[in-house]
């Protein structure tokens, strides 16, 4: 499995981190916001619950919004847009 | 996370699935603990750390507590969050030790301090960076059906059975002087500790080392100037010294600017160090909770020791005779607190043991430790109730899923695990038992295998990033 940014639409990403523990999520989930212009949404799908305490930091350390969340059977679904 | 619907009933995230494991899981803890009391009241020794075990495994799931992340996270991604984590649970943790020690039941016994736990410290630190968890980090995410943190699991308790066991071709490498200490010293035959690498650090090298609190080295006298000493020094002191640390590398800089604080003053340093405190209400409470049990854990197993008359759970073990897998010593490893190396080790020693290889003729099972069946092992049991009590709330919150690791996870899991295994033989204990068990307890051996595992972590996080970023670049632009 490899690191993927998927772009689903204008300003919009997917990057689908499921089956990666720590610390990929949050290193690709910074990553991949790096890559993001500001405005830009990046929806973030990982399984790794501890990773999300830290993605949820880092929207708060550096001002980015995060605009949807949702769990189904295990894997989060989270959309962030970029400050 | 548990909702409340519009009518005001109360509905698990997890749904009914996840309710129904939780709760077969708690029916299953409850049956279990049933059978053993059923069969000897004493096992309420026993059970009480595996009951503790379910309260941390709760906990540290639901904190998402992990020494790894404390010093990966800030270093990959400049996240703070878990460092001031554990800065709270230390505190509290210190505070109610301090308590239990003036009470006179502290079971706690500080670390030889030498040159081999900052080694040992930088060694787990390396390894637990791959691994994706710290030790104890390692046992909540088993529970979250991470196949990955099994395998890690299964490396740290083989490496260290196979490490303290290894003979012969292990004495290379050891120094004339240890060899001659360990020689020197009166021990039984059966043990053979002039053979084995890890057998002479022990009788050469650890036993020649001071072992004592801060109150001890500085002749502090009195339980309660003790106490006072201890927790100041080792504990809170230095906790909110890496407090301002953490603040001043960390977060100031993002503090003032979304506070728009073009001149800040001291008031808006301290708030901002408050912010930084409760910035993840859920990890901060955890670090509240797991000082608490840590501290009433250590409180109970002592109390039940008074009430038993014994010093040690194989005392116990004897009596009831399974005299089978006791130390020469009739122990077992029976820290009385909050621990998780030690007794991973015996479950590999106690399996190698049985598939016929010597596992006893060494110093760390032979003569102390003793190799336990598992369901006889009462510290193994608190990290089998980690694991537990951990998928309880995985599975209230739907947060459990079975999840395979990929090859290269995998890898990392084991060549990981086997390091943290290594480090925490050399360095004697995890990130729990080396040390956040001992900075509160007034050892500051704690403080050096922290450095250890700092620089071992920051190695391993420039490591990382070196992988990492093949992989970015073999994915290429987006």
């Amino acid at each position: 499995m490899a690191y993927k940014l998927e772009r689903v639409g204008d300003g919009a990403y997917l990057l689908d981190i499921t089956g990666y523990g720590c610390p990929h999520v949050q290193v690709y989930t910074d990553k991949a916001l790096q890559d993001l212009a500001s405005g830009e949404r990046l929806t973030v799908r990982f399984d790794n619950p501890s990773s999300g305490e830290s993605i949820l930091f880092m929207c708060e350390t550096e001002g980015h919004e995060l605009v949807g969340r949702d769990k189904q059977g295990g894997t989060f679904t989270w959309t962030i847009t970029k400050a | 996370m548990a909702v409340f619907s519009e009518s005001g009933a109360w509905s698990p995230a997890g749904g009914r699935a996840g309710l129904l494991s939780a709760a077969g899981i708690v029916l299953a803890v409850a049956l279990v603990s049933g059978v053993y009391l059923a069969l000897d009241t004493r096992y309420v020794y026993l059970l009480v750390y595996a009951w503790f075990g379910v309260a941390y495994g709760l906990l540290l799931q639901y904190g998402r507590f992990c020494m790894a992340s404390a010093v990966r996270d800030l270093f990959m991604v400049r996240v703070p969050r878990m460092a001031v984590g554990v800065i709270v649970a230390i505190v509290l943790y210190a505070l109610i030790a301090a308590i239990v020690h003036v009470v006179g039941v502290n079971t706690f016994a500080p670390h030889p301090l030498g040159w081999h736990v900052l080694i040992g410290g930088a060694i787990f630190g390396f390894g637990m960076i791959f691994t994706g968890g710290c030790a104890s980090s390692s046992l909540y995410k088993s529970g979250e059906g991470n196949v990955a943190s099994m395998l890690v699991l299964l490396a740290i308790s083989v490496s260290q059975a196979l490490f303290v066991s290894a003979g012969s071709w292990s004495n290379r490498g050891v120094p004339k002087a240890w060899a001659e200490a360990a020689a020197a010293q009166d021990m039984p035959a059966a043990l053979g500790i002039t053979d084995g690498w890890f057998d002479q650090f022990t009788a050469g090298y650890l036993w020649t080392l001071p072992a004592e609190t801060v109150a001890q080295a500085l002749g502090v006298q009195g339980a309660v100037a003790g106490a006072v000493a201890n927790a100041l020094l080792t504990a809170l002191l230095p906790a909110a010294a890496l407090l301002v640390l953490l603040y001043a590398t960390a977060w100031r800089k993002g503090y003032l600017r979304r506070a728009k604080l073009a001149q800040a003053r001291i008031g808006d340093h301290l708030r901002g160090i408050w912010a930084m405190l409760t910035a993840s209400k859920r990890t901060a409470l955890v670090g509240l909770g797991l000082g608490a049990l840590a501290g009433l854990q250590m409180w109970i197993t002592s109390a039940l020791r008074d009430h038993y008359g014994i010093f040690n759970f194989g005392e116990m073990l004897a009596q009831m005779g399974h005299s089978e897998g006791l130390s020469l010593q009739d122990t077992v490893f029976d820290p009385g607190y909050w621990y998780i190396t030690t007794q991973e080790a015996q479950w590999a020693g106690w399996a190698l043991d049985k598939l016929g290889l010597s596992m006893r003729d060494n110093l760390f099972f032979g003569l102390d430790n003793g190799v336990p069946a598992p369901w006889l092992n009462a510290p193994g049991l608190m990290s089998i109730g980690i694991i537990a009590g951990a998928a309880v709330i995985a599975n209230l919150n739907g947060e459990f899923k079975w999840k395979l690791p990929s090859a290269e996870t995998a890898a990392f899991a084991l060549v990981g695990g086997a390091l943290m295994g290594l480090g925490s033989r050399i360095g004697m204990g995890c990130n729990i038992g080396a040390f956040f068990a001992t900075v509160t307890n007034g050892d500051p051996s704690g403080w050096i295998f922290f450095a250890g595992l700092v620089a071992g972590g920051y190695g391993g996080v420039r490591a990382f990033k070196w992988w990492i970023d093949r992989r970015l670049a073999a994915a290429g632009p987006a």
